[in-house]
Order: structure tokens, then sequence, then C-alpha cells
């Protein structure tokens, strides 16, 4: 896939505490194209961030929808329909027989689904994207502003990264 | 208040914890691992040997014959779903109920979960006798009518729960796995493992968007595993419980199934999560004795689940009036199966209930030898509701034995070899700890440092 990497500045942090105070003051300060990156899920830092709920449970209950109803089609068109055969006296549309395979349908639909919308929402598969610093999976944090963001300014974030702690700030892509 | 007991021992950084449990995956293979990892190589060699001899000469080299055509082969695949159905619970039953304890053991019971499934859906299609046609299970539309696939069947039923729940399951594991392939590539000095990982990781950078996508992805995967998770056993159940022969047409076969393979996977995760402290020393930090404590618990209990379900049986076929279901019973423990009972009865309802003493469930050789008795008593009770319901039904004209020949010995012991060497390949080739999910419990049990929670 071919993606264009921003340039920008970033800063890093080795404190959790520490990149949730930065998170929230990039934000107050009026960046909202910054990216907070880190090793793993940080507690609070949506609202940090200003991030809004994510909207993958729409696609997982869509797609429940359509795996329930095509098993309810494939079930009852297959059975009643197009051949309909008479299997111990039983009705042709035997409904409670047919609920183990619709309900499988709707999880499995629903699962791969949100997958789907979760490599849909991250941009995955990423061939190679540009890391800025390796430890960013293992014990930093990072806070990311593209050049094209409102109000950008080198020399300014980089001054607001510093007095909020950063080890250091660095000139990057991403 | 009362203090809680941390999660993770030793005061562990951020750095500690991903240098822990990346180091099985970076440093050259010990001289155990090889030597286990050989040990199941060739039994799997000896496992593919015999499933060829199965397949090529034909079913009959088992010992399914008259009246008995039910066998080996469905035996253990009962066995084998009911092992992977504890990955499932831990992963995610235990994720929807906020038991942080189980991040630390979630990814191998996970795994255990996927290979285990792997291992046991060989066995149906296997049993088809004709496994080349065995895409016949499948509703495609075909130029014999199209005759389609009989949707009121539990065998067909069957065909749907195992193949979604191998499947979400498949996801599931491998969705929690993506950051820490990531973490792997990006501390990779050789250029191979960089690549290999990095194409594993998908391009995962964890920004605070993706990881917000992420947890209500895992969260979602969660909750349909485990409506998923219940149905796939309720449904193994229905294999048995929707036919009318007594013994097998009972209503209480789904929870009993269901409690049945949570406490035989239980029982293999301790086994597993023993060996694997053996193994990985770094790893006794994370899956403490605590866990192990919880897990022996929960085994106890489902084993005494299991235990008033065997005794609610024989009350209902008493209280029925019915002769043939009362004889199924009596047959069950006192006719030529009766040393089969008797085995799964005390390895099943007695040998956990020494989990009644702390001593007991924190002791690693006791909790060791308790898992080895509960996998034994879980195998032999499918293989009693399987011949012995079989073997003496309504006429006496139809009585007989199971022939179990030595190709039911190699199906059975071949299929470890199979599971154990796709296991001691994951410990090795894959993260045994999530990583991204142990870093935010590293605080519980630990004085607060800053303000948060």
């Amino acid at each position: 896939m071919a993606t264009q990497y921003t340039k920008g500045i970033a800063g890093i942090w080795d404190k959790e505490s520490l990149i949730l105070k930065a998170a929230r003051k990039t934000r107050e300060t009026g960046f909202t194209k910054f990216e907070a990156i880190s090793p793993y899920a940080v507690h609070g830092m949506e609202e940090a961030c200003g991030i809004t709920r994510s909207w993958i449970p729409y696609v997982t209950f869509i797609a429940g929808l359509i795996g329930l109803l095509s098993g309810l089609a494939l079930t009852y068109w297959t059975s009643a329909v197009d051949w309909a055969v008479n299997v111990g006296g039983k009705p042709f549309f035997s409904l409670p027989a047919f609920i183990p395979i619709i309900f499988e349908l709707t999880i499995l639909f629903a699962a791969l689904s949100s997958v789907g919308a979760l490599f849909y929402a991250c941009k995955m598969p990423k061939i190679d994207p540009p890391i800025i610093d390796p430890d960013l999976s293992c014990h930093k944090f990072a806070i990311f502003i593209p050049y094209n963001d409102v109000g950008y300014d080198e020399s300014k974030i980089e001054k607001m990264f510093k007095e909020l702690g950063a080890l250091e700030v660095k000139k990057t892509e991403y | 208040m009362i203090k809680r007991s941390p999660l993770v021992l030793g005061n562990k950084t951020l750095k500690d914890v991903t240098d822990d449990i990346c180091a099985p995956v970076e440093r050259f293979p010990s001289k155990g691992w090889v030597a286990l990892f050989l040990g199941a190589k060739t039994l799997l060699l000896f496992y593919i040997c015999i499933l060829g001899a199965v397949v090529g000469i034909g079913i009959g080299l088992l010992g399914v014959t008259h009246p008995v055509f039910w066998g080996t082969m469905i035996v253990t695949f009962v066995f084998w779903i009911g092992i992977g159905h504890a990955g499932t619970l831990i992963s995610a039953v235990l994720f929807l109920f906020r038991q942080k304890w189980r991040t630390s053991v979630a990814r191998t019971a996970e795994a255990m979960t996927v290979f285990a499934v792997m291992t046991a859906g060989l066995f149906p299609l296997l049993h088809t006798g004709r496994p080349w046609l065995d895409y016949w299970l499948f509703p495609y539309p075909n130029q014999r009518g199209p005759l389609w696939v009989n949707f009121r069947s539990p065998l067909l039923w069957d065909v749907f729960a195992v193949s979604t729940y191998a499947t979400v399951s498949m996801v599931f594991w491998y969705i929690g796995l993506v950051p820490d392939f990531a973490t792997i590539k990006d501390r990779a000095k050789n250029k191979i493992r960089k690549t290999v990982y990095g194409i594993l990781s998908l391009g995962w950078r964890g920004t605070a968007k993706n990881w917000s996508h992420y947890e209500m992805l895992y969260l979602l995967l969660a909750g349909l595993s485990t409506p998923l998770v219940l149905s796939v056993h309720t449904i193994v159940s229905f294999d048995f419980a929707v036919s009318n022969l007594p013994g097998w047409h009972t209503t209480i076969f789904p929870p009993y199934f269901v409690a049945g393979a949570i406490f035989s996977g239980f029982a293999m995760v301790v086994t597993l999560m023993t060996l694997v402290r053996i193994g990985f020393k770094e790893f006794k930090d994370y899956v403490t004795l605590d866990h192990m404590e919880v897990m022996n618990k929960i085994i106890m209990t489902t084993g005494m689940i299991v235990g008033y379900a065997y005794a609610s049986e024989f009350f209902i076929a008493w209280y029925s009036g019915n002769p043939y279901e009362r004889f199924v019973f009596a047959n069950r423990a006192f006719g030529p199966y009766g040393w089969a009972y008797w085995m799964m009865v005390s390895c099943n309802v007695l040998s956990p209930q020494v989990f009644w003493f702390k001593k007991m469930r924190r002791s690693i050789p006791v909790m060791f030898v308790v898992s080895i008795f509960v996998n034994i008593g879980m195998w032999f009770e499918r293989f009693v509701i399987t011949v012995t319901s079989l073997h003496r039904d309504f006429l006496p004209a139809n009585w007989g034995m199971y022939q179990w020949s030595w190709f039911d010995t190699g199906v059975l012991v071949g299929s470890f070899g199979m599971f154990l060497t796709l296991f001691l390949l994951y410990l090795r080739l894959f993260p045994a700890i999530s990583i991204a999910e142990v870093k935010p419990v590293l605080n519980v049990g630990y004085e607060d440092e800053g303000g948060h929670h």
C-alpha cells in the first residue's frame, strides 16, 4: 500500500504519567493532527488526546445482522426452496434446527468484519512504516506533530516538549 | 482494605518485561527444549504414518465395528475440543469479567486452544473414512441437483461450530499477537528476524488512535468468543444428545459437556504451565504461584460440577422409570466397561479434592500430578459416554465390545505428538506472554507512584 509519510517533529518520554500530561498539553495548545505513540494501551490516553469512541462496534453489529440473515437465507433456501427433501417427516423449514447454523454464521461474520474494520481503521497491513524510535514498542512513549498541523512551529514545539520533560526531541518522518 | 498481591513479581520495569518475554524467542534454544521438540516431532512422524495407514488401508484398522461405530477418533475429538475451551475461557470470559490475573496466562492458553482445535479437527474429517470427499460437508452448489447438506443434523451443526470456532479463536489469538510482533521486530538485530516479524506485525505502530480501535476490537472479539465457546461444546454434546440412544439422549448434556470442557482445559493449562515455568525461568515472575492456585480452584470447582452431573445422570436414569435408560447406567458402572467408569470418577471427582488444602493448591508437583489425572479422567469420560452407550443398547442380539487395536493407541498417542510439536514451536517463535497486556498491570499490588490507577 502506498502511503505518504509526513515530516514533523517528535518528543520522546519514558514515563507514562509524563506522556499523558504531554498529550493533554499538546491538545490544549491547539494541535489536532498529532499522534501519541505508546508500547501498550495507556489508560486515559483517549481522553488526553481527545479521541472519540471507536466506530468498530457499528461494523460488528451490522455484520452480525448480515451473518444472521445469510444463515437464515441459506438454510431456508436450500432446505425448503431449492431442493426440499423430506427428512424424517420434519418440516422443510425446521427453524429450531437451523438456529445453530444461523448463530455460528452471525458470530463468524461479526468477528471477521470487525477485524477487517480494525485493519481499515489502522491502515494495516503497512509495509515497513518509519518508526521514530525502536524503543517505542518497549518502554518509551512519543508524541509526533506533523508539519502541516495548525500553528506548527518547530522551535516552539521543541521548547514545549522540553518543558514537559521530554528525553529527546527530534525531527522525523511518520 | 485487603491488599492485592502483585500480578508480576520482582518490581519489573517496562524494559525488563520486554526483555524477559522476548528472551526465549531471541536466544538459542536450550538443550531441554531441543530434546522435547525432537521427542514430540518423532511422535508426530509416527502419527502421520498411523494416519496414513488409517486413510490408505481404511478406518477398519481401528476398533470400530458393530455395534460400536464411534470409537477412538470421536472420543479423542471431543477430548481435544474440550481442552481448547479453557483457552477461550481464560482469554475471553475472564477478560469480560475484568480478571486481571488472566493477562499472563491468556496468550499460552489461547495458543493451546488453537493447537487443540487443530488436533481435534482432523478426527471427524478422517472418521468419515474418505477424507478426500470431506468438502461434501459444506453446502456448495453442485451438479447432483444441487443436493444440499442436511441442516437438521447435529453433525452438520458441528461442522459449522468447529470451523467457526477454529477461525475466530485463531483470529483472536493473532490480533493479540500483533503489537508483540512489532516489539520483537523493533528489537531485532538480525535481518531475517526483522523481516519475518515485520511481516507478522502488519506494520503496527501503536498510536493512541490505533490502540483505541484495538482495545475496542479486543473487547468485541471477547464478547463474541464467549457465546461461541459455549455454543461449540453444546453442539458437540448435541452430536450425542439429539440421538435416541439411552445414555446419550439426555437434556443435561450441554452444560455437562461445557463444564467438562473447562475442567479438562484448565487441567491442560496447568500441565503446560508447570512445564513452561520449569523450562523458561524468567516466566516464573509472570506466571506466579498465585496464578496456578486460582486455576487449581477452577479445576476443583468444575470437577465438582462434573461430579454432580455424573450423579444427576444416574438419578434421572432411575427416576425416568425407563428400563433401557436404567440398564445403560447400571451397565456403565458395573458392566464390562465398569473399570473405565471408575477410572473416570476417581480421576475427575476424587483427585481434584486435594485442592481443598492451600498447601496442595500451591504445590507444583501435586498440581502437575492432579492435572495429568484429570486429563486421563476426561479422556475416559468421553470413552465411557461414547462406547458404553453404544455397546449394549435395546436388543441383546446387538451387543458387543469395542475391538481396541494398536492403531487406536497410535491415533491417541500420536495426536499428542502433533499438539506438542505445535506448542513447542510456539514457545520458541512467539512471545508466550502478552507483552502489551502485562505492562498495564505491572503496578497492581505495588504502591501507586503517580495519580494513575
